[in-house]
């Protein structure tokens, strides 16, 4: 993204899934070039947010071109056939909006935020560089050097995040969600114009994108203008099926040391292989979100419980389950241990929490508890219109539906505590682990 | 290209109408002031506190005893322990957040009109009788040790607290408010009551409440929450003198890209040229693409990945400031075309066209923030922690229309100071 990318959330982040039961004010239909669209209404205050949503994002990329699906984000920015490089946001900022972008490892995502009575300009503007940019070679020289900057802002000043690079690659095998999305540091320096083209070629075409449009906008008005500006657009013919190497078996626990004089709190962290939610078969991926809340999802949870309150031996605890992504994603564990406590320590605790949680099953108050939450996060929700938005946008984007979308609090209202261990001995394999400690180097005591 | 340009500027005629924040001022019968706003589209209610002084209120010598007592405010409460309290207040679907900052302890909650009283009670219990037990104590203690341990290793961290210190000298905006591992260390149970005491009381609390309540139930729901506070706190700090002295001061760290920060004497919120000086500040550095910091340093030189600067307008005092990080060999081209910048722009100010471009981004924005019943909570309890009027919000936009280009270039003359502006620069900067 051209400021932030949510995709490189940080470990310790960690908030319940926004839930929606939206069906009342959300529609959608389909143009003829195949770009979907979804109108989210809420008339609360006079502000509209379009995001256009690309199904390609890091692990769409040819090898040997790691970034260049956030490289070409930055590149949508410049110049176009009919606006020069810096005027769209410049008029979106005239214009009283803000806007931005960002890349994932399974999209690309363009949205504004402005007065509702603009629309029909971003629109207008969002259209236009879908087909229509014009890169020079400056523009790829300079803005080279700023994703190279964002590299070093996000990631080589950061040991977590290095840290965190390594495990994934150490956790995908094939899969290219093992590649950073900002990309390696060394074919980040190699990328030029022919590889940012031949990826707005392939993929920025109607046909493999998903219109949003959230807040004081009525269905039929968007319909219209849906209908002028991008239903004019030619689909790509040659986009082609999404397929992508996926992960052999795996058979192999791996086991990590990063070490780094920068590190001032070192921890233990775990990640298995996990499934993600699938369009009509999200069972298990709700089995696995209710399981990330019991075992570690904030204070009242049985980790916590067990190493932060009764043995100590932990100051911080998380789990970590995100199934919204188009493969196989991961479950997480992470303890940061309490003064005294090595890391070999912690991790054995750690292990003992999940071997007893497994034995003695879900506590039934605690279940409750999570789906009250979960009842209510459909209430919080619909406060914030732009959040809605990018729910259903990420999850059409990873091949879910708007129905998926919609049945998914009542998937997980339905997950039961034998659902949840099942689920937990599912993906708790040794062997498809990858355990990493993050540590100060030898000989440094501090 | 023509003819989009001709489209576009048809758009920029009307402005939109401004949203509808109808906002009530309501005095409870316990002599409490609340802006309140009835909003029946969803069944909730999100209520903002903020209670005046926050970590700047540290006794002597206690520096991070208003912190480490915040982090225990939901530590259990009354008959509840910690994971009593935090099990009670989950199955209720509530959500309390406590902070503190350098001039203000803050209170974030929301609750479900469904349950709604049991949740504003386990609120008061938390607010009027939190329990500051041992083991909390040393438990919530540790993680403040974990947190004053990482902010030492990172390298924006320890730019922030490196440039506080050099222009804040000995006054509470100088130091972390965290404390050190040793302050920290030093705290006992009567340090954290003290701080308790000292901070949460009814004498500075401003009060918002927005969702689906109507005015008369605001009042006799504040008095039960915030009845049973002391009337008085400490008094408030006295205001702080930064020192700039215009130079680069090097802090040695080792890591690939220096982080910057940088800053000048700022403007108070109440002076006739504020509205000039941040229409200038969103032409200088004020976060778009458009600025003339992002337009030289980013866009043109690909030197960063963000520059921005701001007005920060404490308690007391009030700071032109700016960050940005860049790879050590680039750091310094990068703060050299800073500094050009700021001179240039004190020197001939900004055209008409940038001026129109900062009122309407400005302007149009604006409404765009009234978006929601938490963000409209928190811009009201800022409102009233600000000093400003109940009609601010209609009367904001003509004060940012009024600027002129004159007003505006003599503002950029008289106070942006080339020659103040003062970077402190964490890393292995190269030729600084």
């Amino acid at each position: 993204m051209r400021f932030f990318v949510t995709s490189l959330i940080g470990f310790m982040l960690l908030a319940l899934p926004a839930q929606a039961n939206t069906k009342d004010f959300v529609s959608t239909f389909t143009l003829e070039n195949g770009m979907e669209v979804v109108v989210i209404e809420d008339h609360r205050a006079p502000v509209v947010t379009q995001m256009v949503w690309y199904r390609a994002g890091s692990a769409d990329e040819w090898p040997g071109t790691s970034g260049v699906a956030h490289f070409l984000e930055h590149l949508l920015f410049k110049a176009t056939d009919k606006m020069e490089s810096g005027e769209f946001s410049a008029t979106v900022a005239r214009n009283g909006g803000r806007d931005n972008a960002f890349t994932s490892y399974d999209y690309t995502a363009y949205f504004q935020r402005v007065a509702a009575d603009r629309l029909e300009l971003m629109m207008q503007m969002e259209s236009d560089r879908m087909v229509n940019i014009r890169l020079t070679e400056a523009d790829i020289l300079t803005e080279r050097e700023v994703i190279i900057e964002e590299r070093n802002q996000r990631t080589e000043n950061n040991p977590g995040a290095l840290f965190n690079e390594q495990k994934r690659a150490a956790q995908y095998l094939n899969h290219r969600y093992g590649v950073p999305v900002i990309g390696w540091r060394h074919e980040m320096e190699a990328l030029d114009l022919d590889a940012a083209l031949a990826y707005y070629k392939r993929f920025y075409a109607p046909n493999n994108a998903i219109l949003v449009v959230a807040g004081d906008v009525e269905p039929e008005a968007v319909k219209a203008l849906a209908e002028k500006y991008y239903a004019v657009l030619p689909a790509n013919p040659e986009l082609g099926k999404r397929a992508r190497p996926s992960e052999p078996p795996q058979t192999a626990e791996r086991r990590m040391v990063f070490r780094d004089a920068r590190v001032a709190q070192p921890y233990v962290s775990r990640s298995y292989l996990a499934p993600e939610r699938d369009s009509g078969a999200q069972k298990d991926a709700a089995a696995l979100t209710l399981l990330a809340e019991l075992l570690g999802g904030g204070t009242t949870s049985y980790m916590a419980e067990k190493l932060q309150f009764e043995t100590q031996k932990a100051v911080y605890t998380s789990a970590y389950y995100d199934g919204d992504s188009l493969d196989d994603t991961s479950f997480a564990l992470i303890v940061v241990p309490a003064k005294g406590v090595s890391l070999a320590e912690a991790e054995e605790a750690m292990d003992d929490v999940l071997v007893s949680y497994i034995e003695r099953g879900v506590d039934a108050e605690a279940l409750a508890r999570i789906k009250m939450q979960l009842r209510a996060s459909q209430i919080y929700a619909r406060d914030n219109v732009g959040a809605l938005a990018n729910l259903y946008g990420q999850a059409l984007a990873i091949g879910l539906t708007v129905e998926d979308v919609q049945a998914w609090p009542d998937v997980l209202q339905a997950v039961t505590a034998d659902d949840i261990i099942a689920a937990a001995k599912r993906v708790f394999k040794v062997e498809s682990s990858v355990t990493g400690y993050l540590m100060t180097p030898k000989g440094d005591a501090s | 290209m023509k003819a989009l340009a001709l489209a576009l500027t048809t758009w920029l005629i009307a402005l939109p109408v401004f949203a509808g924040v109808d906002i009530e001022e309501v005095t409870t019968p316990g002599g409490l002031t609340v802006w309140h706003v009835e909003e029946r589209s969803i069944p909730f209610v999100a209520l903002e506190l903020r209670f005046r002084g926050g970590a700047s209120l540290d006794a002597p010598g206690k520096r991070g005893a208003v912190n480490l007592m915040t982090g225990l405010i939901e530590e259990g409460a009354g008959e509840l322990d910690s994971r009593a309290f935090a099990k009670a207040r989950d199955a209720l679907a509530a959500s309390f957040s406590f902070d503190v900052h350098d001039d203000a302890l803050t209170v974030s909650a929301k609750f479900l009109t469904e349950n709604r009283a049991e949740a504003l009670a386990l609120l008061r219990s938390a607010l009027v009788e939190p329990a500051f037990d041992d083991a909390s104590i040393e438990r919530v203690r540790g993680q403040v040790f974990s947190a004053i341990l990482s902010d030492a290793k990172n390298p924006s961290d320890i730019a922030g607290a490196a440039f506080d210190k050099r222009i804040y000298g000995t006054h509470p905006y100088g130091s972390d408010l965290s404390g050190t591992i040793d302050s920290v260390t030093a705290l006992t149970r009567e340090d954290l009551l003290a701080a308790f005491a000292a901070t949460v009381a009814r004498d500075r609390v401003y009060i918002s409440v927005v969702g689906d309540i109507s005015a008369a139930e605001v009042g006799p729901m504040l008095d039960e929450l915030l009845g049973e506070l002391p009337e008085k706190g400490a008094p408030l700090p006295t205001v702080a003198a930064p020192v700039f002295d215009g130079k680069t001061v090097v802090v040695p760290f080792e890591t690939p890209q220096s982080v910057a920060v940088f800053g000048q004497p700022g403007i108070p919120f109440d002076h006739p040229d504020y509205f000039a000086a941040y229409l200038l500040n969103v032409s200088l550095g004020g976060g778009g693409f458009e600025s003339r910091l992002m337009d030289e340093v980013r866009e043109k030189r690909g030197l960063t990945y963000g520059v921005y600067s701001y007005l920060v307008g404490k308690d007391g005092a009030d700071v032109w400031q700016g960050s940005v990080q860049s790879a050590n060999n680039r750091v310094g081209e990068a703060i050299a075309v800073i500094r050009d910048q700021w001179a240039r722009m004190a020197e001939s100010g900004v055209t008409a066209g940038e001026l129109q471009d900062a009122k309407t981004y400005l302007t149009g924005s604006y409404p765009l923030r009234f978006d929601g019943n938490g963000p409209i909570a928190n811009i009201l309890v800022g409102m009233q922690f600000q000093g400003m009027p109940l009609d601010y919000i209609e009367t904001r936009n003509d004060r940012v229309n009024a600027v002129t280009l004159e007003q505006i270039n003599r503002v950029a003359r008289e106070w942006l100071k080339p020659e103040l502006l003062s970077f402190t620069v964490v890393g292995q900067p190269e030729g600084l």
